[in-house]
């Protein structure tokens, strides 16, 4: 028995030369052949570091530094599961989907366990994942267990399907990569609410890898809340493919972790397609949480918008990277996109580069930055209200968030936001 | 009763207000005229507690109650309303939602009970009404895309709401139409009462036709320098501030 705890990229070399036999697909050669070619870009990039321009503002070392045992997938005692959120859900326990706890059944789409769908996934995994330019995805795509399939045939209206992601407790740091794939025919619709969380007492890495596309006219609502442990870390990467007349509508709340990073690219591939990407980080502490967009405008009449808002307190620090490619194809591109931030804290720190690549002639593209602390006009007129200092911060806080969450028109998604935000508030209170 | 006795306050360390005496008894109204840089809004300020506005000496008292040493929260719960010159636009912020955190922030300090969403607006369409102001007024962000005189009548509507035992109207005129001055004036009017008074401070006598006060005061330079009665903003008016002057 091996008992040697390697860190870092070494460590999960280590334990996919010692799980390869057991990985889900081994006796799939288009699988073996994925995990095999990852594990080699793995190893030949490692971790990212800061040298690294995409990871510039973001150090893994963290993560990098740690080691990471196999998840032992055992719900602490008195764990227990909020109630659903809609009809659907689906649970995972650190990375690997747990019927008992699931409800999917009845759909009227096709949802499940990629573990289980592996064998008629060929040609589906890995097809908008980017392994050879993103370590982490290498890192997910080399040691994937499990994740969600979804395919809503078309003009089918899927409704709400929350997605839970659960890490238990463990006195050993663990690791786990679920590949979500989400697919919408065309004219299908969908409203997938995803939280992840965790114990506060654990370390342990999350590294989901989302693969979506949307059909011509697909609408899909990814709404995501982020309260992973304060130990925990969150490395997600999410590909889109947005066919014409398709919208992505994502918004990202991030409100745990130790360090996040929210990596999202997006590729309008269709004329007249839309995608939303909006977000907030509610930072405190020594969190750091990092927001990095790729778009690409691959086709003509498309609309972009991207708000994304963080609160730092604390020590915080928070990094948005927002990149759009407007391609020479891509006429009458309207693209918007802002990011602000709020200090709280004078030894919290933003970072923010925005970053417009544009090759076509008629195109609308406009973006900013702020960063700011609150108003003191605005303070002193709660105040003069009779309003008490804590509370009338909170409120101009809120009203800052409120323009990032007013832009989701799903209502399910809209309300488990808005309690999300709030219930970060209590905390930040008590 | 307000009662300030030798008042003196710098803002960036230069001296604004040099020596203020001024006493309101419950139930008054009176107004403090004084051309621009006198130190009107300093003083509205001052009372109201915003920072940057130092006092560097005399005293400030309602109902015998030390206002100086209070943050603005607890004065405005002691009863102190300021209609601000300038009304600040709190985007996100919705109007129904700020008025009756403000309302049950007041009520909680006075030790009443806190108002739920229906009471509340109940409460608030009642004044609304009173005040010739569409119900839309709550949905909207506060003050977000108001006009000059909206803007100063959902001055008035807090004050309405809120009803302070000392309401300070800083230059509440300026900015308002011949009707909105009567609407507003009418929402002061209408709040008289044995245990309310009120400072109006205005830059014109036009106000003062509406709002007829029981005393007036000329600041000029940080000091009162005339006290009078209705008729000396009339004669300010038709004589101006350099009269004042020589006189003083």
């Amino acid at each position: 028995m091996n008992t040697v705890v390697h860190s870092g990229a070494e460590g999960f070399l280590h334990r996919f030369e010692g799980l390869r036999a057991r990985l889900p697909g081994q006796r799939l050669a288009w699988v073996q052949a994925l995990r095999e070619a990852a594990a080699a870009q793995f190893r030949a990039a490692g971790f990212p570091t800061r040298r690294v321009e995409a990871w510039k503002y973001t150090d893994l070392r963290p993560v990098s530094d740690a080691a990471f045992d196999e998840a032992l997938t055992i719900l602490g005692d008195g764990d227990t599961l909020p109630a659903p959120r809609g009809e659907r859900r689906a649970v995972f326990v650190d990375g690997r989907f747990r019927e008992e706890l699931s409800q999917i059944e009845g759909a009227g789409f096709a949802v499940g366990s990629l573990a289980e769908e592996l064998p008629r996934l060929e040609g589906r995994l890995g097809a908008l994942a980017r392994p050879a330019e993103e370590p982490l995805v290498a890192l997910n795509t080399m040691l994937f267990e499990d994740g969600l399939v979804v395919t809503v045939p078309a003009g089918v209206a899927g409704g709400v399907l929350e997605l839970r992601s659960l890490a238990s407790r463990s006195e050993r740091p663990s690791a786990f990569h679920p590949r979500h794939l989400i697919r919408l025919e065309a004219g299908a619709s969908l409203t997938i609410v995803e939280e992840a969380s965790g114990p506060e007492d654990t370390r342990y890495l999350h590294n989901p890898v989302f693969e979506i596309d949307l059909a011509e006219g697909a609408v899909l609502t990814h709404a995501r809340i982020q309260r992973e442990g304060v130990k925990g870390f969150q490395l997600g990467t999410v590909y889109a493919r947005i066919e014409s007349g398709a919208t992505y509508d994502n918004f990202t709340l991030n409100a745990g972790a130790r360090l996040v990073r929210n990596e999202i690219h997006a590729v309008l591939a269709g004329p007249k397609s839309a995608c939303h990407m909006n977000g907030a980080q509610l930072l405190r502490g020594g969190q750091h949480a990092d927001t990095t967009t790729v778009l690409d405008h691959a086709a003509p009449d498309c609309a972009s918008r991207q708000t994304y808002k963080t609160v730092l307190q604390g020590k915080s620090r928070g990094v948005f990277q927002g990149k759009i490619h407007v391609h020479q194809v891509a006429q009458r591109t309207d693209g918007y996109q802002m990011n602000q931030a709020l200090l709280l804290s004078p030894d919290a720190e933003i970072d923010s580069k925005p970053q417009l690549e544009i090759y076509a002639d008629d195109v609308k593209c406009s973006h900013g930055a702020t960063v700011g602390a609150l108003d003191a006009d605005q303070l002193f007129y709660l105040r003069a209200r009779g309003i008490p200092e804590a509370k009338a911060r909170s409120i101009l806080v809120e009203a800052f968030l409120q323009e990032a969450i007013e832009g989701v028109t799903d209502e399910t998604a809209r309300a488990a936001l808005e309690s999300a935000v709030a219930g970060w508030w209590e905390k930040e209170a008590a | 009763m307000l009662r300030i006795e030798g008042l003196t306050a710098e803002v960036d360390g230069k001296p604004i207000l040099k020596g203020i005496d001024l006493e309101v008894p419950a139930g008054e109204v009176h107004a403090i005229m004084g051309p621009n840089g006198s130190g009107k809004s300093t003083l509205s300020y001052v009372l109201a507690g915003r920072e940057g506005y130092e006092v560097t000496g005399g005293s400030a008292t309602l109902d015998g109650v030390d206002l100086l040493g209070m943050e603005p929260e607890e004065r405005a719960a002691a009863g102190v309303f300021l209609a601000f010159q300038y009304p600040v636009e709190l985007p996100g912020v919705g109007n129904a939602n700020f008025l009756r955190t403000a309302l049950n922030a007041i009520r909680r300090g006075k030790g009443e009970a806190e108002l739920d969403a229906m009471q509340f607006l109940k409460q608030a369409r009642a004044r609304l009404k009173e005040l010739q102001m569409s119900e839309d007024m709550l949905k909207r962000g506060v003050n977000v895309g108001f006009s000059g005189g909206e803007k100063k009548r959902n001055e008035v509507l807090q004050m309405a709401l809120l009803r302070p035992s000392l309401a300070i109207l800083d230059e509440t005129d300026s900015g308002l139409d011949i009707d909105a001055l009567k609407i507003v004036a009418d929402g002061v009017n209408a709040l008289r009462a044995p245990d309310f008074s009120a400072l109006v401070i205005t830059h014109y006598q036009r106000l003062l036709d509406y709002i007829v006060p029981d005393k007036v005061h000329v600041l000029m330079q940080g000091r009162i320098v005339q006290t009078g009665g209705p008729e000396l903003a009339k004669q300010l008016e038709a004589s101006g501030y350099a009269s004042v002057q020589a006189a003083a």
